[in-house]
């Protein structure tokens, strides 16, 4: 708990006076980040007012960023556009939350569960598996795709959630940080709940998921935007398990002539996963704040 | 710490929960992570297209490959030249704008903090890049050049082969402040504030000093895991070249070593050499990321 404690009060606000701060240096500041921040942010402000542009707004020269009449006729042509599907736009969402959920609950379950020994005790095997899961965050999943396509069609989950699901579930970026974060939480206080008589299991449960909070919270939005993400490209080809972000993603590529209804799509594609950091972001700071690789 | 190993009967009693907490992951794990990469590398001694069994070819692919080939080397350049630019440079900005961020008081602080980390979450919100590179006057950048007179006409952006690469190495970099850059910030905020105090005292002047002498040494572990993961992104660029300058590009201008992977793997279905181009691939990332670790450790 002490741990956690003074990781707290690290988070909470600087108490100090701020030192050897010089004007110039903070006019820099505000500058660099002034400018980067509209590079950053210009592109995705584009989108958004794209979205609520009308035809005619679309095709003025020069463009513009603001609009001066929005509408809600983009997203209206993107119903009438879904209403033509030969599945329903309600399958696909369906889909995704059915990939989404299932994913993000078997990244974080299976992940903190394994964490939790290779964090807090020594046993045969432990170091391997740490020195693994860092080494497995070296390259990225693209690289085993074929192998991965030739084991799910020998498993049969070829065109089935799975497909996507297990591959993501089978990343270690999410374990490694649960791990991490794991490290902190006192030995005394398994040691204490050991005597008391309580299990593996139940130190895991009622201990140390409790404290983690942030770790998982973490693990279930960077799971939550790998997840939402997903087109399921070669693994899921059959229309009906198309995920939403397929299906969206094909009429984004529609052309000049879909700007508005492609930024309309895009405009809900980005809100989500944009809300839920939001939300979530200071429990995402206080996680990241273990992720060093020790060494 | 143990002197001598226990037997597997003793090891299995005595930690026995703590192995079947690690099973469902393990098997996952084992199955869809470590199992391809072992796959992988024997595939690329072989010829296989799904078909027919895999056929023993010894070192042809890699040979085909590395002399045969010459748009794998373009590939390979590309992929290099793109990763020696966004790599360094992606990683300089999470760590500067994470510094930067962490001076700021703390409601300005989250705002910047989601502004920069808002596109690397985005998913395919980069596709909006494809309508401001657009190659006709509706096009915001050949828009506004034509408009102040700089450009007399447009300019056909993402079918020009000596622009391909520039843009996909921007809209990389509006990408790239993503998982390490939140690293890095969480880092700045956990410093031990007390180093700074005695810092000045001992004499620090100014933010520069502060930066090398207190903050670098002390974030080395986030400095680690940060390079792991620039270096991993920016060696796996596949999906922005093919949505952004097409598939192939104009004249492999935009072709990575993953495009070229996805032609064999997934257009020409010849597994075996597909297979070689992801081995080598897999050991330029390895390679990358354990001499960067190696340099990082050295670090203050």
């Amino acid at each position: 708990m002490k741990a956690i404690a003074w990781m707290r009060r690290g988070l909470s606000h600087r108490k100090f006076k701020r030192r050897n701060r010089s004007l110039g240096g903070d006019i820099v500041l505000v500058l660099i980040l002034g400018s980067f921040g509209a590079f950053s942010l210009f592109p995705l402000l584009y989108t958004v007012t794209s979205a609520f542009k009308p035809f005619s707004e679309i095709f003025i020269f020069p463009p513009k960023l603001t609009v001066d009449n929005p509408t809600l006729d983009n997203f209206f042509d993107l119903g009438t556009i879904v209403e033509d599907f030969a599945v329903p736009l309600s399958r696909y969402i369906f889909n995704t939350l059915t990939i989404t959920g299932l994913g993000t609950f078997g990244t974080v379950m299976l992940g903190a569960m394994a964490a939790f020994p290779i964090a807090k005790y020594q046993f045969p095997g432990s170091k391997v598996m740490s020195s693994l899961i860092v080494y497995a965050l070296m390259f990225s999943t693209s690289v085993t795709a074929i192998p991965n396509y030739l084991i799910m069609s020998s498993l049969h989950i070829i065109d089935t959630y799975w497909a996507v699901i297990l591959p993501a579930v089978g990343g270690t970026l999410g374990l490694y940080l649960m791990k991490n974060f794991m490290v902190q939480v006192p030995d005394e206080m398994l040691e204490a709940a050991k005597i008391d008589g309580a299990s593996e299991f139940g130190i895991f449960f009622r201990i140390v998921m409790p404290l983690c909070k942030p770790a998982w919270i973490t693990l279930i939005i960077l799971s939550f935007q790998q997840m939402w993400g997903t087109t399921g490209g070669i693994f899921i080809y059959s229309e009906e398990l198309k995920p939403l972000s397929y299906v969206l993603s094909q009429l984004v590529s529609g052309g000049i002539s879909r700007t508005g209804v492609a930024s309309a799509v895009s405009l809900i594609m980005i809100l989500v996963p944009i809300s839920v950091f939001v939300v979530s972001q200071s429990n995402v700071i206080e996680t990241m704040a273990t992720s060093g690789i020790k060494g | 710490m143990k002197k001598k190993r226990d037997s597997f009967a003793v090891v299995w009693k005595k930690h026995k929960y703590k192995y079947i907490m690690i099973a469902p992951f393990a098997i996952i794990f084992f199955l869809f992570t470590l199992l391809p990469v072992v796959i992988s590398i024997i595939l690329s001694f072989t010829s296989f297209n799904m078909v027919s069994a895999p056929v023993f070819v010894g070192l042809d692919n890699y040979i085909n490959l590395m002399v045969y080939d010459p748009i794998f080397l373009t590939a390979v350049k590309n992929t290099l030249f793109f990763a020696i630019i966004t790599g360094p440079v992606s990683y300089i900005m999470c760590f500067l704008f994470a510094w930067l961020v962490n001076d700021l008081p703390r409601i300005p602080r989250a705002i910047m903090t989601l502004v920069f980390y808002a596109p690397s979450i985005s998913g395919n919100a980069y596709l909006v890049w494809k309508l401001l590179f657009s190659s006709d006057s509706y096009g915001w950048i050949n828009a506004w050049l034509m408009k102040l007179g700089i450009t007399q006409e447009a300019i056909y952006w993402l079918v020009t082969e000596d622009y391909i690469m520039p843009i996909l190495i921007i809209v990389q970099l509006w990408l790239s402040l993503g998982v390490s850059f939140l690293t890095f910030i969480a880092g700045f905020q956990n410093l031990d504030r007390s180093l700074y105090e005695a810092g000045a005292v001992e004499g620090v002047k100014n933010r520069w000093q502060e930066l090398w002498y207190i903050t670098l040494p002390s974030m080395k572990p986030q400095l680690m895991f940060g390079a792991v993961m620039q270096i991993t992104s920016s060696l796996s660029v596949s999906q922005l070249s093919i949505d952004l300058v097409g598939f192939p590009s104009v004249n492999y201008a935009g072709h990575t070593i993953l495009t070229h992977l996805h032609d064999y793997g997934n257009v020409r279905y010849e597994l075996g050499y597909a297979c070689t181009i992801a081995v080598i691939l897999f050991f330029i990332m390895m390679i990358c990321n354990i001499v960067v670790q190696k340099l990082l450790r050295k670090l203050g």
